[in-house]
């Protein structure tokens, strides 16, 4: 085993500003995830020519995998850095920023697209107040937990980095929203607004958008049936439709 | 009055629901998060939340939820607190259930409950083990729609550097950081609250997030807030070693009937599956037969401690036990802790179902914070519509959650503090609102050299910082401070370590002066935003040392055991009641004690006199050797509804 490791890092200095790579060699500790190593690099910020640089820049918070703060592509997938262990890695190790994002800088990307179309599908419950109006339906077992699944997305971006539908140019409001549409739709009160959500998804950007690649189920960190999500919304939209033809 | 808002900044439980509170009630509100709100510090909350909803028919009530959560927290909660937030928490959880919560569901399809420490009760409503991400994603998609309606608004990747004060010293505005282009701004508010959560990364590694730096809560202390229990620092009994971070392993992995082991015999190297059920000695069950694995987390520290410390008995010969799950069918611990156990596997390589988890003590959750105020009412409830509710000493300053002090006392029970964030942010709201209302102007009707003195003041503190040339890296210094915390106050405290701390603290304050700013470009930079946290973080560390050396006895997390006042093993708190009636009736009759007793409950009584107090830090400039650092003060703790005895879970 060698005694380092080294990381190829593509960096960006500004969003404007063009990508560059630099690589960064570390002294190799085992159990290592790539936060630590990027921890490590913050302490001796030197690239492998011993030049003195700026610290390279990411976003990171929990680090274990439940807030989908650092997510980003290591050897060419998209994964989480916290969950993403070296020892398990092939050498050298590159890190890039998400492809399907505006760069901030170095590994940041801004993702705020992702929480845009969740005020498109009105991903909320709609509530009368906040005062004690005493306890919420009775709910089976066998709902709670397809619920409970749905519910552990932490709008990370994995599923639309890995889909070939969703880019920079377009709309597609993507895997995460729709299966939060999904979510509220079979909630009690969440499903009020059922027919709204369908409108937004049946509109550009929308359900159609989808091109069946499955992809977004392959790469989610949280193994949530994406696709089921996609195919269940796809009932609802056409089910929407054919109301909709019979009260014409 | 021009129009008035209230500013919240973070974005976690409190934070979510005070903003969600207020929007409700009809006032605009400006919520400022270090980061996009929903990957806020409360989404690696585990276990579950509690409140005594009986769902099991057990009997369980909130006012045996108030006296368990009083008596976990070794009686250093102010208490009408404590019983307004354990009679509202059923209605909290119910609120959650209907804002579309997943909660875990029993046969009938009510919500499910399970077991915590610290209780006899299945107490803990859960939603698998990712209830604080559940809890937290409720609220951030009501407050989404509020954000849509335009009564939120929201300002993410900003941080909050300091209160705008006015001339009378009453708060009208928070200065913040833009953390892409740099920018340092002042913000108009008429009442500002902190819910910025705990400082866990004083400690370095801790079960805490990044953003958990302590450093919104130290900026109030600084400009003359008081911070009250410094010194209490949860250390959880489990969690799961690693270079970035002490990744939790949730108390409901016990709750669930997860078995706490070592191997009898010192440095055994078998595999944990070839030791014998007779040479495993499960130390919390032996001593504690009560309430077993579910003892107190300050008691599971110590015990811990004590087993791999003293004994010698950790596994491998380190600071390790075994959290044994092994017994259970891989479906059930997949459906009621499934989270967690995919966390271990994923950081570990171990599969818990298989094998037992190894797992040590860890920083997790601060007692202590930022001091702040409350009206009872005349039935030791709160009064919803008082203005002081949740107010730090600087008026219009409010804090809320885990940057306040308030409702655990000594020592946190597990799952109350989820609890108690969202409880303070519904509870304080109508009161924030009636405060605002009452103001004789509105902070936009301020002069606008309030704001820009404000402004000036902290882009000279960071332009200060961008020139700073020196020979210390930022990011190594603040290991090296975490390294003398994690060693000297932690679980088992000396005061010759403590002291030695102190002065190793103020020796990191100077060197601090000779850091270098490692990068000093403008756009989306962290390195001085980080060196201002570390600053703030030094300072913090005295708060918490000082408090920790001046408190000559041993209470809930904070353990000497010079001050042990040793109960003997037979002893019942029930006694000390017996004790406390004669003795204040004037008529105390030694000889109908065991004398043993007797001078225990005395010692008991001696030290209550003198130590069942708050401890409460003021900021002075230039004291002890150094730029400036804490003041200790007592404050007297309002101990009328529950009268305080001894401990003891066994």
């Amino acid at each position: 085993m060698s005694d380092t490791v080294t990381f190829k890092i593509k960096r960006q200095n500004t969003a404007e500003s063009s990508p560059y790579w630099e690589n960064f060699v570390i002294p190799y500790i085992p159990n290592s995830n790539v936060i630590s190593c990027l921890m490590d690099i913050q302490t001796k910020p030197e690239n492998s020519k011993g030049e003195k640089v700026a610290p390279v820049v990411w976003e990171s918070n929990c680090l274990e995998e439940v807030c989908g703060s650092c997510t980003m592509v290591i050897n060419g997938k998209v994964h989480q850095a916290c969950s993403a262990l070296i020892d398990k890695l092939e050498k050298p190790i590159t890190l890039e920023p998400m492809s399907k994002f505006p760069v901030i800088r170095d590994l940041i990307v801004d993702r705020s697209r992702m929480f845009e179309a969740l005020k498109k599908v009105q991903a909320w419950v709609t509530a009368d107040g906040y005062h004690d109006l005493g306890p919420g339906d009775r709910e089976s077992q066998s709902i709670q937990e397809v619920a409970y699944k749905l519910s552990e997305c932490m709008t990370c971006g994995c599923c639309v980095e890995a889909c070939p539908q969703y880019t920079q140019k377009n709309n597609f409001l993507g895997a995460a929203a729709i299966s939060q549409a999904r979510l509220f739709n079979m909630h009690h009160t969440g499903k009020n607004i059922t027919d709204q959500r369908l409108d937004t998804l049946m509109q550009e950007g929308g359900i159609s958008d989808c091109g069946n690649a499955q992809n977004c189920v392959e790469v989610c960190p949280k193994s949530i049936p994406l696709t089921e999500s996609i195919a269940e919304i796809g009932r609802q939209v056409s089910g929407k439709i054919w109301r909709n033809i019979f009260k014409a | 009055m021009s129009k008035q808002r209230v500013i919240v900044v973070g974005g976690g439980l409190a934070g979510l629901a005070a903003a969600m509170k207020i929007a409700e009630l009809g006032t605009s509100v400006l919520l400022v998060s270090f980061q996009p709100v929903k990957r806020s510090h409360s989404v690696c909350a585990q276990g579950g939340i509690n409140g005594a909803v009986n769902i099991k028919g057990e009997g369980d009530s909130p006012d045996i939820h108030f006296y368990d959560t009083v008596k976990g927290g070794d009686f250093l909660a102010n208490q009408p607190l404590c019983k307004d937030m354990c009679h509202h928490a059923p209605y909290i959880i119910n609120l959650m259930d209907r804002l579309g919560v997943t909660f875990n569901r029993t046969p009938e399809g009510n919500l499910d409950f399970r077991r915590f420490g610290g209780t006899l009760y299945h107490r803990t409503a859960f939603a698998g083990a990712t209830t604080g991400q559940q809890l937290l994603y409720a609220l951030d998609e009501q407050v989404r729609h509020f954000e849509v309606q335009g009564i939120v608004e929201k300002m993410e990747w900003h941080e909050y550097l300091g209160a705008v004060l006015n001339n009378d010293g009453r708060c009208v505005g928070a200065v913040i950081h833009n953390l892409r282009t740099g920018e340092i701004m002042a913000l108009k508010g008429d009442a500002v609250i902190l819910a910025t959560g705990g400082p866990g990364l004083v400690y370095g590694r801790s079960t805490n997030s990044m953003v958990c730096t302590g450093t919104a809560t130290t900026s109030a202390y600084l400009q003359g807030a008081k911070y009250g229990n410094g010194e209490f620092i949860q250390i959880h009994p489990s969690a799961i070693p690693g270079r970035d971070k002490l990744r939790l392993m949730s108390e409901s992995a016990r709750g669930e009937g997860g078995r706490i082991w070592v191997p009898r015999k010192a440095g055994d190297s078998r595999s944990p599956k070839d030791i014998p059920e007779k040479e495993r000695f499960y130390f919390l069950e032996e001593r504690y037969p009560l309430y077993g694995n579910l003892v107190p987390r300050d008691v599971g520290a110590r015990e811990i401690y004590d087993i791999c410390v003293n004994e010698g008995l950790g596994v491998k010969g380190e600071m390790k036990v075994y959290l044994d799950l092994t017994h259970h069918t891989p479906e059930f611990l997949d459906r009621r802790l499934g989270g967690i156990l995919e966390t271990y596997e994923k950081f570990t390589g171990v599969d818990p179902r298989v094998e037992p988890m190894e797992i040590f003590p860890a920083v997790h959750y601060s007692m202590g914070g930022i001091w702040t105020d409350y009206t009872p009412t005349s039935d030791g409830l709160i009064d919803y519509q008082s203005p002081n509710n949740q107010m730090t000493s600087i008026t219009g300053l409010y804090a809320a959650g885990e940057a306040d002090y308030q409702y655990h006392g000594g020592n946190r029970l597990g799952a109350n503090s989820l609890l108690s964030c969202i409880y303070t942010g519904l509870m304080m709201s109508p009161g924030v609102i009636n405060y605002i209302k009452n103001l004789p102007e509105a902070a936009e009707d301020h002069p606008q050299k309030v704001f820009d003195d404000a402004t000036t003041q902290w882009q000279e503190r960071f332009s200060d910082i961008n020139k700073m040339n020196g020979s210390e890296n930022p990011y190594s210094l603040h290991r090296e401070l975490a390294e003398q915390m994690i060693t000297n106050v932690l679980i088992v405290r000396q005061n010759i370590n403590l002291e030695a701390t102190l002065d190793k603290i103020n020796e990191f304050e100077s060197r601090w002066k000779n850091i270098t700013c490692l990068d000093t470009t403008d756009w989306s930079n962290p390195v001085p935003s980080f060196i201002n946290q570390l600053w703030n973080m030094i300072q913090l560390s005295k708060v918490i040392t000082k408090g920790a050396l001046m408190r000559d006895e041993f209470r809930g997390s904070h353990y000497k055991p010079e001050f042990d006042l040793k109960q003997p093993d037979d002893f019942k708190p029930e006694t000390y009641l017996e004790f406390e009636k004669q003795k204040s009736a004037g008529n105390l009759n030694g000889s109908a004690f065991d004398q043993q007793h007797l001078a225990y409950m005395k010692r008991f009584a001696e030290n209550n006199e003198k130590w069942l107090k708050t401890t409460i830090a003021e900021y002075k400039n230039g004291t002890s050797g150094s730029e400036g650092g804490p003041e200790i003060s007592y404050e007297d703790v309002d101990t009328s509804l529950i009268s305080p005895r001894p401990r003891k879970y066994n």
